[in-house]
This record gives C-alpha cells, structure tokens and sequence, in this order.
C-alpha cells in the first residue's frame, strides 16, 4: 500500500447474494472513493451485475455490509439508493421510450409548482443546462425513441447529474458505441472524476480500464479476487486474475489452406444502405468485415443471408445464385448466421437449451413429421458436449446460461448443420475472457476443417487477431481490404473513418 | 478531432424526426376532428335532420358516458393494462342506484352517487389488488371480474326493473336536462376530461403510469412504485365506472341486469381510435373522448342514412383495426427516417 486512501464515499464489504441454489455473489466487496474512478472486471457470472444491482438498491444482500460514508445503510428499492446519491447506468439504459427526453431525466423527481403540479418549462430549461454542462446537443423535447444508444447514455448521466449523485455507477457503458461516442463519453468520466464524484467503471474492455481508471477490482466467480491502484497492474496481470489462468494467446492463430471460393458478392447494393459490394470468402478462410457501426456490416451479412433483399449485385455461393430476400433458400445453400443480437435474434430465449440447439436442424430430427424428444435431446446434448456447453439441464430455458454459453448454443445450433459458410456478427460481445478464447478457437478450427467463416467485429484486436482478410467498411462502401500480414490497428482505423490517403 | 462539427451536424436531423412525431401526434387528434366534420358534413347533406337539437342532444349524451368511462379505460390502458370489466362495473352500480332509490325514494343524489362511486372502486379494489399482488396478467383478471360481477348483478336483480317513474325528477334531469341546448351529461363529459387530461399532464403520479406502460422494467429501476400505481389506475378506472353507472341511470331512466353489456369493447375501440397506444405509454384521454364521439357520431349517422344497424358494428371495428393499422404504418414509416438520421451519425 502506498497512501491510505481517505474514507470511501461508498463501500460494500464481504456481500453475499443467492437466487435459489445459485451463488452469484459469495463474497462481494468494492470501495469507491471520491475523485476516482474505479473499474470493475471480471468474467461473465462473476458477480459484477448482482454487485452493481445490490448498489443499486435492486438487489438485498443476504449478508455483509454497505456502508455510505462509513455508515451502514439498507437500501429497499432503487429509491432509496437514488436518494443516497447513487446512480446507475445500466449496460442496457433503461429509458422510457414514449417519454420525451426531459421528462426521463426527471422521471419521479420533476420540479414543481403551484398545487405539485409538473413545471414544464424549468425540466426543459434544467435539462438543457445540464446538456450544455456535459458538452452535447440533446433537443430535452424529442421522445426517447429511437435515441442511439450512446446518447440513452447521455440521458442517463445526465439523470444522474440533475440528481446530484456522488457515486456514478456504469455498467459496461461501452458495449454499444462507436469510437467517437467512447472518447465523448471518456471526456464526460474524467469530467465527473474531476468534480469530486466516485464513478465505478465495469468493463470488459481492457483497454478501457487502463485507458480511465485509477484503481481497479478484479472478481472471479462472485469473489473478490484484488484491489490494486492501475499502476501495480498489467493487462496480461488482470487476466490472469481473472481467469485464475494465464493465457498466452487471446487470439489463437491457426493457420489456414485457402481453398475455393465459397462465397462470391458481387456489386451488392442495398439503396441507403450499402453499395457496390464486392469480395469473396474461400473455404478455410476467416474474412473480417470491419468498420465503424453502422458502417453496413450487419446489412450486408443479413443480405446474404436473405433477411433484406438487395436492390442490385448478386451473391453466390459455391457458384450458385442465391435468390435475394430468402433465408430458406440461403440455408439450404449451407450458410449459417450468428446474428448480432442473441437474444432478441439468435435464440429463443423462453424455449428449453435442447429446443434452441436442435431448431434448425428439424429437418434432421424429425420422423415423419413428428419431432421425437428423445431423438431431439440426442442432437442437442451431442453438440452442447462438443462445444463445452456449461448447463444446469438441456430442458432449462435457454436464459439461464450466462451470456457466453448462449453464445455456443447459437453457434451449436448452426454448427449442427454443417454449414459451408458461417456468418458471426460480433460473436464475442458482452462475452467473458475465458468463454471468448473459446469462441476463437472453434472459429479457427472450424476453419481449418474447410468451413468459409465471415466474421464481423468491432473489436480490432479480435479482427487483427482471428482474420486472414479484412474487408474494410465505410459508410456502406468497401474502402480497403487488407491481407492479414499488411493489417494494422491504425491502418484498419484510417480505412474505416473513411481517411484513405492518409493510409496509403 | 471533429467532435463539434460532428454534433451540429446530428442536430439538425434530431430536430425534424421530433417534429414528424409531434406532428403524427397532433395529427391523430386532428385527424379525429376532421373524420367528425366529414362524418357530420355528409350526413346533414344527405339528411338535414342530423343536425337537429334533438339528435345532437342524443348524440352528446350517449357519447358522453362512453367519454367519461373512457377515462378511466384510458388510465388503465396507458399503463399497459387492460381494464374489461367497465361494463359490468357500470351495470351493478346503475342497478345498486336504482334499487337505492326503489326503497328510499327521498334520499340524497349525493348519497347516490356515493353509493355507485363506492361499488366501482370497491371493483376496482379487486381488480387492482389481484394484478398487482398476485401478478396476473390484467387481460384475465378483468375478464373474469367482467362475469364475475356481471353474475352477481344478475342473481341480484333476478328478473327486477327499475323504472323512471321510481326514480325522483331531480335525479332524471341529470340525464336529460340541458343548458342552452347542450345536455348535462355533455357538459360533465367535457369538464371531466378536460380535468383528466391537464391533470395527465401535469402530475407526477400521471407522467409514472406513461413511464410504466412505456417500460414496466425500466419503471421499476427508476424507483416509480409499479405495483401501487398499477393499483391506483384499476381503482380510478372502477370509480369512473361506478359514477357512469348512476350517470347511466339518470340517463336511460331504467335499470336491470344488462345495463352496460358489451360497453367495455365499445370503450376500448374508442380508446384505441382515439390515439392510444394499446401497449401503453402513450395517448391522451381527450384523444380518447374524441374517439369516443367519432364511433357515438357514425353509429347515429349510419341510423339517420337508413344503413342497417348491424353496419354499425361492422364500421366500428374497421375503425378499430384501421386505427392500429395506422399506428403500425406510422411507426413502420418512422423507421426509415430513424435510419437514416442513425447513418448521419457514423
């Protein structure tokens, strides 16, 4: 220890927490401290949302202590912690849609006048204030809808502005925005850092963590594992406490026989979307789409896999056309699609672990035309085996795996058709180190076993890492396309922000 | 880097997505205004006696009292809630109302509507206390108290009536008296929502059950007490449904078992022609009036054109699937615009 810091503003100590026979939290401990910003790591289902939702006044603790300047205090609902000046800002930002922004700022706490009746005009004038505080141009009238997330965010922190809270809790605030809106919203923490305020930074991204906080927390399956000050710390030190393991490689490489062309898209245009397309993928190839969100990445993978019809181009796979706008026929021509979002596109979330692995593979389930169980449940538990799914029992809902092994149940479930082009959107977000290095693997193997991998990631050490080809996106247009050994981050980023002289 | 530049480049886009959706807003209410119009337009042309002081008095009236239960509906419905038992509410209330008077022929009107404002709430007690303790999904809840209630009216009133002449005079002017040609019930219509809507408005426990309806989960992390303004919603949505129910009786003059059959459909189509959403979170209860007078006017309209009575329902109901089809459109065409001003951003 070097100086002992000063009394933390907020502190939970030893916390424990249980859903039934689940133990998310055994041993939850963090202090927070003012003028600091604190990151939190840890692995999926290590503790840190059930520690963050505790904070949070979400959660009770079934036992341990949180102090608030050094008082114990309980807090029974999110009330109450709001009232101690805690605010929350969840990964997901919990905003009202049909309500205008000001009114989400105010939410509950809307300044009045005569006959505690609402004054519209002061929310308006305070919510501008505020905005103009953090540096950004939120029009306080518009409805929350359809709102990026990067700027639900903004409305958030500037909740927790309006409510004057010490302690600023964000939940990997990071997860959804592009690099411009991460730098916005690093110069809005250091903003709150410097004004006294304690700011707990959960992340999965690393760099984030060294980029921004001065002390950091590492937990493993709901413990506390360190607390150390960012200085005493390496990026490989904190892996290694999180996963309890060393990992020499994030990324493993195996190197891959590019074989023939598998698919071919040529002159792919969608108006507004993308346009003039072109690139091909060869068997035993990772290719990486690249670029900035909302580059056309996702669109141009749900066209291929006909979820939107193109307006010119073709795409073929193995030589073959596909027709535009049909899935039915895309699956058949053995692509397979990891979408982005799992659980609001990849999975089923309410249906069992066993359903969700064997649904697109009915075709070779069935008899007849009846699904027998037992031969479903065969399927499924064949696959989660190969793919080390973690699982209580195949009959659960598909919800109750943590975010990573939903992950492999989506890949299982496309994986079990053989495909002969995989399409992975972002196949390793909001996933923790351990079950990511897996994922990485299978991709690399089953590219070496002459599957057509297009992959699509935001996260450039991953693209840097996994692909053999990069196609670089801006704004809908290829810009570049690297081999892998002309790749580098900085070249990658000129290409996607569209400043290509500047790279070559 | 270009931070700035970037920012004001966003805003301009921001600003006209608000007004289209301001404007869709507006529009609805407008929109409603201007179906009336055509409807009233049409009619007198083909039937000048449309617009006669009588038909327009029947007209306000019948249209009121589904105005004033639309409130209550309108309430339940913004905070993604389904409130089906209004009709049934109304009915045993206008009854208890009646035999109230049956066997006290002297006592008060207060005491009346007392009486029928007490049974409402005393259903909506129920109502609100099984979706909220229990959690069962409003759309059950209130279909079973819709017969519940419905049942013991009718084991009550077994084959009874009420009638006018056992009701006092004071009691049946509510119903039909005017002022200056406009009846009472029109008048207690259009103060009552002119109240609702300032008061949804402008009070806080108002903006909590828009913030419920828009997102329950969401709610719940903002520290709004679900569950009691859940509660609070069924319980004014029975009380309005009980006053409609001595409202009804000073009205239609006579009461029995069926009284208010088959009002709370014609509520919710009001409701939902009036602009709010079904899914909760948004509309307004004078969009909701507005909807309730636009079914009210068709329906005497189709009457004085000599179209069967049966049309009537039929046109209610496109109505209905047509105004939630326009919602979807609306919000299907937004899309795009969200789109492309999302792209501005990269």
């Amino acid at each position: 220890m070097t100086t002992p810091p000063p009394e933390p503003v907020l502190a939970l100590e030893h916390a424990q927490k249980s859903f039934g026979a689940v133990h998310a939290l055994e041993d939850g401990d963090i202090r927070l401290h003012a003028g600091e910003v604190h990151g939190l790591v840890g692995e999926n289902g290590a503790g840190k949302s059930t520690l963050v939702k505790i904070l949070a006044g979400v959660h009770r603790p079934d036992a341990g202590r949180l102090l608030l300047d050094g008082e114990e205090a309980i807090f029974d609902n999110a009330k109450q912690s709001q009232a101690a000046g805690i605010a929350i800002i969840f990964q997901e930002p919990t905003l009202f849609p049909d309500l205008s922004v000001a009114e989400n700022i105010f939410v509950g706490m809307q300044p009045l006048k005569r006959f505690r009746r609402i004054d519209g005009r002061r929310m308006r004038r305070e919510a501008a204030a505020v905005f103009e505080q953090l540096g950004v141009r939120l029009d306080p009238d518009r409805l929350a809808r359809g709102l990026s997330i990067a700027d639900q965010q903004l409305v958030e922190i500037a909740k927790a502005l309006t409510t004057n809270a010490r302690v600023i809790v964000m939940d990997e605030p990071t997860a959804a925005l592009t690099a411009t809106e991460v730098d916005r919203l690093f110069g809005i923490v250091e903003t709150l850092r410097s004004r006294g305020n304690a700011v707990l930074f959960v992340s999965h991204r690393l760099e984030e963590i060294f980029g921004i906080c001065q002390r950091v927390t590492v937990m493993r399956d709901g413990r506390h594992v360190l607390t150390e000050p960012i200085e005493r710390l390496t990026i490989q030190s904190v892996i290694r406490a999180m996963v309890g393991r060393d990992m020499d490689a994030l990324f493993p490489k195996v190197p891959a026989e590019a074989g023939r062309v598998v698919l071919k898209v040529e002159r792919l245009t969608r108006e507004g979307v993308f346009t003039d397309v072109s690139f091909v993928v060869r068997s035993g190839e990772i290719v990486a789409l690249a670029g900035l969100v909302g580059a056309g990445r996702t669109e141009i993978a749900r066209a291929i896999f006909g979820i939107d019809r193109w307006d010119a181009g073709s795409v073929e796979i193995d030589g073959r056309r596909l027709p535009p706008g049909s899935p039915t026929a895309a699956m058949a021509a053995g692509i397979g699609l990891v979408p982005e979002d799992r659980r609001q596109q990849g999975l089923v979330m309410d249906l069992s672990i066993e359903r969700n692995i064997a649904l697109a593979s009915l075709d070779a389930v069935r008899r007849g035309g009846l699904i027998p169980r037992g031969a479903e449940r065969r399927f499924a538990r064949d696959w989660a085996l190969r793919l080390r799914l973690k699982y209580g029992k195949l009959t659960n809902p598909v919800w109750t795996l943590s975010g990573g092994n939903q992950q492999k149940a989506v890949l299982a479930k496309w994986l079990a058709r053989k495909p002969t082009l995989l399409i992975v959107d972002e196949p390793t977000r909001g996933i923790d180190v351990g079950t990511k290095a897996e994922v990485h693997r299978l991709l690399s193997e089953l590219a070496a076993q002459g599957v057509a991998v297009l992959m699509i990631s935001s996260e450039l050490p991953e693209v840097l890492g996994m692909a053999d080809r990069i196609v670089v996106l801006f704004e809908g247009r290829v810009m570049r396309e690297f081999e892998r050994a002309d790749a580098t981050e900085d070249a990658i980023m000129h290409a996607a922000t569209g400043m290509i002289e500047a790279a070559a | 880097m270009t931070t700035l530049a970037e920012e004001q480049q966003v805003v301009a886009p921001r600003a006209s997505t608000h007004t289209i959706a301001e404007l869709v807003f507006r529009f609805r209410e407008l929109g409603i205004v201007l179906a009336l119009a055509i409807v009233v337009v049409a009619t007198t042309i083909d039937n000048h006696r449309f617009l006669s002081s009588e038909s327009v008095k029947n007209l306000l009236s019948s249209a009121a009292i589904i105005a004033l239960l639309a409130i209550g509906e309108t309430i339940v419905i913004i905070t993604r809630n389904v409130d089906l038992s209004i009709g049934s509410v109304l009915g045993i209330s206008a009854y208890a109302a009646g035999v109230l008077y049956q066997h006290h022929p002297h006592v008060s009107i207060v005491l009346v509507f007392l009486l029928a404002l007490g049974i409402g709430a005393a259903c909506g007690v129920v109502n609100g206390a099984v979706v909220t303790v229990a959690r069962v999904p409003s759309l059950v809840v209130t279909l079973g108290t819709l017969y519940v209630i419905r049942g013991v009216d009718g084991a009550w009133a077994g084959g009874n009536q009420v009638n006018a002449s056992m009701l006092p005079t004071s009691f049946n002017r509510i119903g039909y008296g005017t002022v200056a040609g406009v009846p009472y019930l029109g008048i207690i219509a259009i103060v009552a929502v002119a109240i609702a809507t300032y008061a949804m408005r402008s009070f806080r426990t108002a903006r909590d059950f828009y913030a419920i309806g828009s997102d329950p989960e969401a709610a719940r992390l903002a520290g709004i007490p679900v569950g009691s303004r859940v509660f609070l919603a069924f319980v004014l949505s029975g009380s309005i449904a009980g006053l409609s129910g001595a409202v009804w009786l000073s009205y239609y003059g006579s009461v029995d078992a069926i009284a208010g059959v088959g009002y709370e459909f014609q509520v919710i189509a009001a409701v939902v022609v009036g602009g709010v959403a079904i899914f909760g979170g948004s509309g307004t209860i004078l969009g909701a009036a507005l909807g309730a007078l636009l079914l009210n006017t068709i329906n005497s309209a189709l009457v004085v054109v000599n179209v069967s009575s049966f049309w009537s329902s039929a046109v209610s109901g496109a109505l209905l699937v047509g105004a939630i089809a326009f919602d979807r459109l609306v919000a299907v065409r937004l899309a795009p615009a969200l789109r492309r001003r999302r792209r501005a951003r990269v």
